[in-house]
C-alpha cells in the first residue's frame, strides 16, 4: 500500500463525494474508528455544503405542491436504534485508539505483500448491502483487526506458485487465524478457492475467498482450536464440505 | 470537541431549521413546507450544478426532497446541521445520477468541463444566497488555481478525483492532497467548524 492510499489523506476527496464505490467504503469504515479523521470530514463536509448553498437557485413555482403532495403518500422512516453509515457522530470524549484504527497503521505500514487489510471484501460490497449486513461485515472487519494485532498474534508466510504469496496469522488468545493472500491467479471458471483448517489431517471448512480478486484478506471461519495447519483447494463455486481436490497450497500455523 | 454550529444562512428569520426537522420527523406536514421553503433552493441549484440539464435536474432535486421528508426521523444533529446533512444528501444523489448517466463523459467535454467553473449568475431572489455567494466567491480566490479547479470540477462537475487527474493531467496523489488542502482552507476562510 503506498503513501497515497492513506485513508487519512483521503478526507476532502471523500467529503466532497470524489470517490469509486469502493474507496468510498474503505474510508467509511476508517472513519468509524478513527476521530481525527471523522472530525476532519464533518468540517468538510459542512465546507462542501457551503459550496452548495452559494449557487441555490430558485425552484420552478409549481414544484412546491408537486413535493408537498407527493410526500402525503410517503411512509417515513423508523429512527435507527443505533448510528449508521455516513458521519460518524461526534464524539465529546476521548476514546482509546480502537483495534480497527491500529490494524489499519499495522496493514498500511506492514502491508502483508503489497495487500491492504482493508481491501476486505466486506467493505467492497458495502453499498449494496442492507444494514445488518453492513454492520456484520464491520463486526467482521473488526474482528479481523483484532486478529491482526492481538498481542500474541504469529504469522507465517508461503509463497506460491506465480509469485503469489499467502500469509496466515493466528491468534491464540482469540482461538481464530486470518488469511491474507496477495496475487493469487485467478481461479478457473465456475471454481472457488476454499480455505481448510487442517485438524491432524482432517479437513474442516474455513471459508471461501472472493471470487475475482487476487487480493484479500479474511478472516477464516470457525476457531482454530487444534488445527495446526491451513490449506488450499480449488472447489465448485459455493464450496464444498470436504476437499474435492489436491490442495494448492498447504502451511503449517506458526508455532 | 467543538459544538455544532450553524453555518450557511446567517440566522435567518422564522423556526429554525433543526427545529422543523424535529417536527417533520415527527410526520408535521406542515414542518415539512417550511423546511421545502428553506432548503428547496440551494438543493436545486447543487444538483443542476452537478447535472446541467434542467428536466433531470427538476426531477432529482424532487426525489432529494421527498427523501428528506422519508429518513427525516434518521437525521442526527449531533452528526452535523441539517441544512449539511440535506445538501449533501442532494450532492451525492447528483452525483450518483451523473456517474450512473454518463460514466465516461468526462473525456468527452474535456474542454466544457475545464471552461465549466463556478459562475454564480444564476438568478435567485434570496438575499441570503447573494450574501453566502459572495462570501464563497472570495474565498475560493484565496486557493490555488489548482486547488480551486480540483475541488469545483469534483463539487460542481460531480467527478472522482481520478476523473479530475485524468482531466487535469495530474497524478492521483497530488489531486487528493488538492482536494484537501484546498478544502481546507476554504474551511478556514469560510469560519466553518463543526
Ligand atoms: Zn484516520
Amino acid at each position: 500500500m503506498t503513501r497515497s492510499d492513506d485513508p487519512h489523506t483521503l478526507t476532502g476527496a471523500f467529503a466532497l463525494h470524489a470517490l469509486e464505490d469502493e474507496e468510498r467504503a474503505r474510508v467509511e469504515e476508517h472513519l468509524a474508528h478513527c476521530d481525527p479523521c471523522a472530525q476532519e470530514v464533518r468540517e468538510l463536509t459542512e465546507t462542501a455544503a457551503r459550496l452548495g448553498l452559494a449557487v441555490a437557485t430558485a425552484p420552478r413555482r409549481g414544484m412546491r405542491d408537486d413535493v408537498l403532495r407527493r410526500i402525503t403518500s410517503v411512509r417515513q422512516d423508523v429512527p435507527r436504534a443505533e448510528p449508521e453509515s455516513g458521519l460518524p457522530r461526534t464524539s465529546r470524549r476521548a476514546r482509546p485508539v480502537s483495534r480497527w484504527a491500529l490494524a489499519a497503521c499495522v496493514a498500511a505500514a506492514a502491508a502483508f505483500g503489497g495487500t491492504a487489510l482493508w481491501q476486505h471484501q466486506q467493505a467492497q460490497d458495502a453499498r449494496d448491502q442492507t444494514h445488518q449486513a453492513r454492520k456484520e461485515a464491520r463486526e467482521q472487519s473488526q474482528e479481523l483487526a483484532s486478529v491482526l494485532t492481538a498481542p500474541d498474534a504469529r504469522t507465517r508466510t508461503g509463497r506460491l506458485a506465480d509469485g503469489a504469496s499467502a500469509t496466515v496469522v493466528v491468534s491464540a488468545s482469540r482461538n481464530r487465524a486470518a488469511f491474507v493472500a496477495a496475487g493469487l491467479p485467478e481461479p478457473p471458471r465456475g471454481k472457488v478457492y476454499q480455505l481448510w483448517f487442517d485438524d491432524d489431517g482432517s479437513m474442516r471448512p474455513a471459508g471461501l475467498l472472493s471470487p475475482g480478486r487476487d487480493s484479500q484478506a479474511m478472516l477464516m471461519d470457525g476457531p482454530v482450536d487444534r488445527a495446526t495447519g491451513m490449506g488450499i483447494t480449488l472447489e465448485p463455486s459455493g464450496g464444498s464440505a470436504k476437499p474435492t481436490t489436491v490442495p494448492v497450497a498447504q502451511m503449517l500455523f506458526p508455532a | 470537541m467543538k459544538e455544532v454550529v450553524h453555518i450557511g444562512i446567517p440566522s435567518a428569520p422564522g423556526p429554525d431549521l433543526q427545529e422543523l426537522l424535529a417536527r417533520v420527523a415527527r410526520g408535521e406536514q406542515e414542518a415539512f413546507a417550511d423546511v421545502y421553503d428553506a432548503v428547496a433552493g440551494p438543493v436545486l441549484g447543487v444538483v443542476r450544478r452537478v447535472l446541467r440539464d434542467h428536466a433531470q435536474s427538476e426531477e432529482v432535486a424532487q426525489d432529494v426532497l421527498v427523501e428528506v421528508w422519508r429518513t427525516a426521523p434518521r437525521y442526527r444533529p449531533d452528526r452535523g446541521t441539517a441544512m449539511n446533512w440535506i445538501l449533501t444528501l442532494a450532492h451525492r444523489r447528483a452525483v450518483d445520477r451523473v456517474r450512473s448517466v454518463e460514466a465516461s463523459a468526462a473525456r468527452e467535454h474535456k474542454a466544457a468541463l475545464l471552461a465549466h467553473t463556478p459562475e454564480f449568475d444564476e438568478v435567485s431572489e434570496q438575499v441570503e444566497t447573494h450574501l453566502e455567494r459572495e462570501q464563497v466567491r472570495r474565498c475560493l480566490r484565496t486557493l490555488t488555481e489548482l486547488q480551486r479547479q480540483s475541488v469545483a470540477l469534483a463539487y460542481y462537475s460531480g467527478l472522482t478525483y481520478r476523473q479530475v487527474a485524468e482531466l487535469l493531467a495530474l497524478p492521483l496523489g497530488t489531486v487528493k492532497t488538492r482536494l484537501r488542502d484546498g478544502l481546507i482552507r476554504l474551511r478556514d476562510c469560510l469560519g466553518v467548524s463543526a
